[in-house]
């Protein structure tokens, strides 16, 4: 029941708020409750904003070696797992390719 | 009252109004629900955009998508300037007041320990821009004489370039900490892509920090610091917001979010 008398005036919200900051948040943060209108927002195709917003730039950001945020275990399960998925596929594929049909080794 | 039952947060019972002319998403003006003693936000949504159906194919509209979330936002923000509102993710929608109250009453401790947490709580936003041009401009313009001078040049460049992300990967710890420090918690994002912020520049900080609201102010004036000596590399404010990245603390089906661990960085 706090007033905000002491707060600060907002920064960078508003109408010209960014909008990458607000789905950002309202798509990614906040309480996760399943309601009666049961919606997978990460089923949604347009959460590729969501992706270009996350993937590309960690991808891009690791080319650049930028990733000492990537220690923080509450950041990185989600991209470790992306990586990981990522990382099988494509030892499958050079797997498959490594190995013509028919001569793959039991092990 | 008809319609589906959009909720926007969970709080406790706030004295002053909230703005008269505020709507929420469709359009629709936010009512309160209060079951023993905590209030849910909502708005009452036509059926025919919120049913499961058209609510997916709206989704895929990012114009539709960009209205509801500013409009979700909006409500939040409002909440935020007369309480503290545990914002709950866009699109979460119940059949009626009953089905609403069922949820508040399962989830009744969650709230009020979450709630508690963070009574009195903001969060401010901080990223950090760093823009490679500078170095790049550092190797000699013109065209190159040979093809060893062009490989010279590139060489030169992504050292230059090297160099560059090297500091700005250096800076950005070092503000994560003075500000992590300072704030109660923090999270880290990950780094937005740069096609989609305003300004030019590779994010390299996309963090959340949690800060009371009385600590605000020197909150702001720490970052303020932080964006006057640094040369190469823009500092972004954004907030007051709700404390969206601080409501995780329990797994909820399954979704890790960026619950779990005690706050602590290093």
């Amino acid at each position: 029941m706090t007033t905000a008398s002491r707060l600060p005036e907002p920064y960078g919200q508003g109408s010209g708020a960014n909008l990458a900051d607000i789905l950002e948040r309202v798509l990614d943060k906040g309480v996760v409750i399943a309601g009666d209108i049961r919606i997978n927002l990460l089923d949604i195709e347009l959460l590729t904003i969501k992706l270009r917003l996350i993937v590309a730039s960690v991808d891009k950001a690791k080319e650049m070696g930028i990733d000492w945020w990537e220690e923080d275990p509450a950041l990185s399960s989600r991209a470790r797992r992306r990586e990981l998925t990522r990382e099988n596929a494509e030892l499958r594929r050079r797997l498959e390719e490594l190995e013509p049909a028919g001569e793959r080794k039991e092990r | 009252m008809s319609g589906l039952r959009y909720v926007y947060a969970v709080c406790r019972p706030f004295r002053s109004a909230l703005q008269t002319q505020l709507t929420g998403v469709a359009a629709q003006p936010p009512r309160q629900l209060t079951h023993h003693g905590l209030i849910a936000v909502y708005s009452a949504v036509p059926e025919a955009d919120f049913a499961e159906e058209p609510l997916r194919a709206h989704l895929e509209d990012l114009d539709w998508l960009s209205e509801t979330a500013r409009a979700h936002q909006g409500v939040i923000d409002a909440l935020t300037a007369v309480t503290t509102p545990l914002p709950l993710r866009l699109a979460t929608v119940f059949r009626d007041d009953s089905a609403l109250r069922t949820m508040m009453e399962a989830r009744e401790e969650y709230f009020r320990r979450t709630l508690d947490r963070l009574a009195g709580r903001v969060e401010w936003g901080v990223k950090v821009y760093v823009d490679p041009r500078p170095a790049a401009a550092e190797a000699p313009a013109g065209k190159p004489a040979s093809g060893r001078d062009y490989l010279r040049q590139r060489r030169m460049q992504t050292r230059g370039q090297e160099r560059t992300w090297q500091a700005a990967a250096e800076f950005a710890e070092n503000l994560h900490a003075t500000l992590s420090s300072f704030a109660e918690d923090s999270r880290l994002h990950h780094p937005q892509n740069s096609a989609l912020a305003d300004g030019p520049g590779q994010n390299v900080l996309n963090a959340a920090y949690l800060v009371p609201r009385g600590d605000s102010e020197e909150f702001v004036e720490l970052v303020d610091r932080a964006k006057d000596d640094t040369p190469g590399m823009r500092v972004e404010l954004t907030g007051p917001w709700a404390a969206y990245s601080f409501t995780g603390e329990e797994g909820e089906e399954g979704e890790e979010g960026e619950a779990g661990t005690g706050g602590e960085e290093r």
